[in-house]
């Protein structure tokens, strides 16, 4: 059975209608990738299963109905959303991101989880007074990555985690968390423009077009599609 | 030199009531971003309210007790019926803004249908005992709103600092839409910093109203102008920063136009020129934190 299970997701902003009945699922544990270019509607998906702008059609979510829910009680069920633009809490320190990231959990493990978020990432341990607002791109990237892997969430959604970030970093980032998700059985919902590495790192995806889903399939037959080769990974067949 | 101790520390008293008037400013600003123009009448409403209690027979402390909670349900309210239904203040700063100058005329208008322009008045929480502080007599009641200052300021640091909820109130202020992604119901953060603000209006109030004599719609009017000034000369985000701005504005506004005699009628002038002086200086205010970017 699918984890997350998404039909006819109707959404937008204002008038303006972006997603046009999108259907996609997630497997437990699998890492899945939209891909699409820029206004296709990547980021409206996101928002839109994650409760942060309204929609229309169902979202089924580890077995029950959500659509209409809230970010903070979707969290608390087990779906974490890491947004564009990566969301740090800028006024407070790595170590209060990742404690907020925590505040949903009630178990006693906060403590060590820290600690060994801080093995994982030294850089985030040697910053973790530091304002999250003063480090660079990739590190705020990975503590926004670390804050929604600390609630122990069973499906992660990644908005285009590269944004912004130099290629090398990139790469990083990704070969990261995919070391992550991999350890702890998390899903992965990413959406992302940088096919290559994407379809690297799930594997299945989706293309999205103007609000819609074009094509789907395993990482393997959308990089040898031509059509996709041409538009998202600027190979010419 | 006499003289001069017995301004100051009806200066630091004044200053003392200004500041608390600046932290409940502070704690709205820091959990919404945004300030609250109706703190000044929420703090008298809880005035009467406590006013209210005494006449039913409590004694002074636990009226003002019972004010507070009251004050804190008041605040929780106002924001879950008027100020949320607005949506996020972030994305419109301005409307939300102009419904709190509406509240100010509303609970105005409210406390005056209820309670009428009859004379009222509330007895000091220190009583009118004063005690002798190097040669200048000195009013309880001066200190003990300096001491029930530090106490408050020292309460909302450990809440802002040391507890799960404060974190949450510091993570909605910073950035609300993460906030809500890492689990944290935002309403109810916000209508608690509303309400917290409100109890600690209900404090300010309750110590302003000896000072003016009468319980009317409009005592804290004046002082809501004094709180903003501690707030922009310490910094909107700064509990320090309302506590030492109030107590400058208290000390500045008092000392100074006895020894310069052109201030006399304009006593603002002074702590009005501080703040000018200081922001041309430290456009974050005394305390405040500046916003660090980085792209």
């Amino acid at each position: 059975m699918s984890l997350l299970e998404v039909e006819g997701l109707v959404a937008g902003y204002g008038m303006v209608s972006v997603l046009d009945g999108l259907s996609l699922s997630v497997d437990e544990g699998e890492a899945i990738v939209v891909l699409g270019a820029n206004g296709a509607g990547k980021t409206t998906t996101l928002r839109a299963i994650s409760g942060m702008i309204p929609s229309r059609g169902s979202i089924r979510f580890d077995g029950r109905e959500v659509s209409g829910r809230r970010p903070d009680q979707l969290l608390v069920a087990g779906m974490a959303h890491v947004p564009q633009g990566r969301g740090t809490i800028t006024a407070l320190t790595v170590e209060e991101n990742l404690r907020i990231g925590a505040s949903s959990r009630r178990d006693g493990d906060v403590e060590a989880d820290l600690e060994s978020w801080y093995q994982t990432f030294p850089r985030l341990g040697e910053r973790r007074d530091q304002l999250a607002g003063s480090m660079s791109g990739g590190e705020q990237q990975m503590l926004a990555i670390a804050r929604a892997l600390v609630s122990r969430p069973k499906l992660v959604l990644l908005d285009e985690p590269s944004l912004g970030l130099a290629p090398l970093v990139t790469s990083e980032v990704f070969s990261r968390v995919a070391e992550l998700v991999s350890q702890t059985g998390t899903a992965v919902l990413l959406v992302e423009q940088n096919a290559e590495l994407a379809l690297d790192f799930a594997s299945r995806g989706y293309v999205l077009e103007a609000g819609r889903i074009v094509a789907e399939g395993t990482a393997g037959e959308l990089h040898a599609n031509d059509a996709i080769r041409r538009a998202y990974l600027g190979i010419d067949p | 030199m006499t003289d001069f101790l017995r301004y100051l520390f009806i200066g630091l008293g004044n200053g003392a009531i200004y500041a608390m008037v600046g932290l409940g400013l502070v704690v709205i600003y820091r959990s919404t971003g945004l300030l609250n123009f109706a703190q000044g009448e929420m703090a008298m409403f809880s005035t009467f309210l406590c006013w209210q209690l005494i006449d039913l027979g409590l004694g002074i402390w636990f009226a003002l007790l019972g004010a507070m909670i009251g004050s804190f349900l008041m605040g929780s309210i106002v924001h879950r019926v008027i100020v949320a239904p607005l949506g996020d203040p972030h994305e419109k700063p301005l409307a939300v803004v102009i419904v709190t100058i509406g509240l100010f005329l509303g609970i105005n208008a409210l406390a005056q249908l209820i309670w009428g322009s009859d004379f009222r008045s509330i007895p000091a929480l220190f009583g009118e005992g004063s005690v002798s502080i190097a040669g200048a007599a000195v009013q309880w009641q001066k200190i003990g709103a300096v001491g029930v200052l530090a106490v408050e300021a020292l309460a909302f640091w450990l809440i802002f600092q040391k507890t799960r909820v404060g974190l949450s109130m510091r993570a909605v202020a910073s950035n609300a839409e993460s906030a809500a992604l890492c689990g944290i119901p935002v309403a109810r953060v916000l209508m608690l910093g509303w309400g917290m603000a409100a109890s600690i209006g209900a404090i300010a109030g309750v110590f302003w109203a000896p000072n003016v004599g009468s319980l009317d719609p409009n005592l804290m009017q004046l002082t809501l102008i004094f709180g903003f000034a501690a707030i922009t000369l310490g910094g909107f985000d700064s509990l320090v920063g309302a506590v030492v701005g109030g107590l400058l504005v208290g000390v500045t506004t008092e000392v100074i136009p006895k020894y310069v005699s052109f201030l006399e009628k304009i006593t603002l002038a002074p702590a009005f020129i501080l703040i000018l002086v200081v922001l041309l200086l430290r456009p974050e205010g005394l305390f405040g934190t500046k916003q660090v970017t980085r792209v």
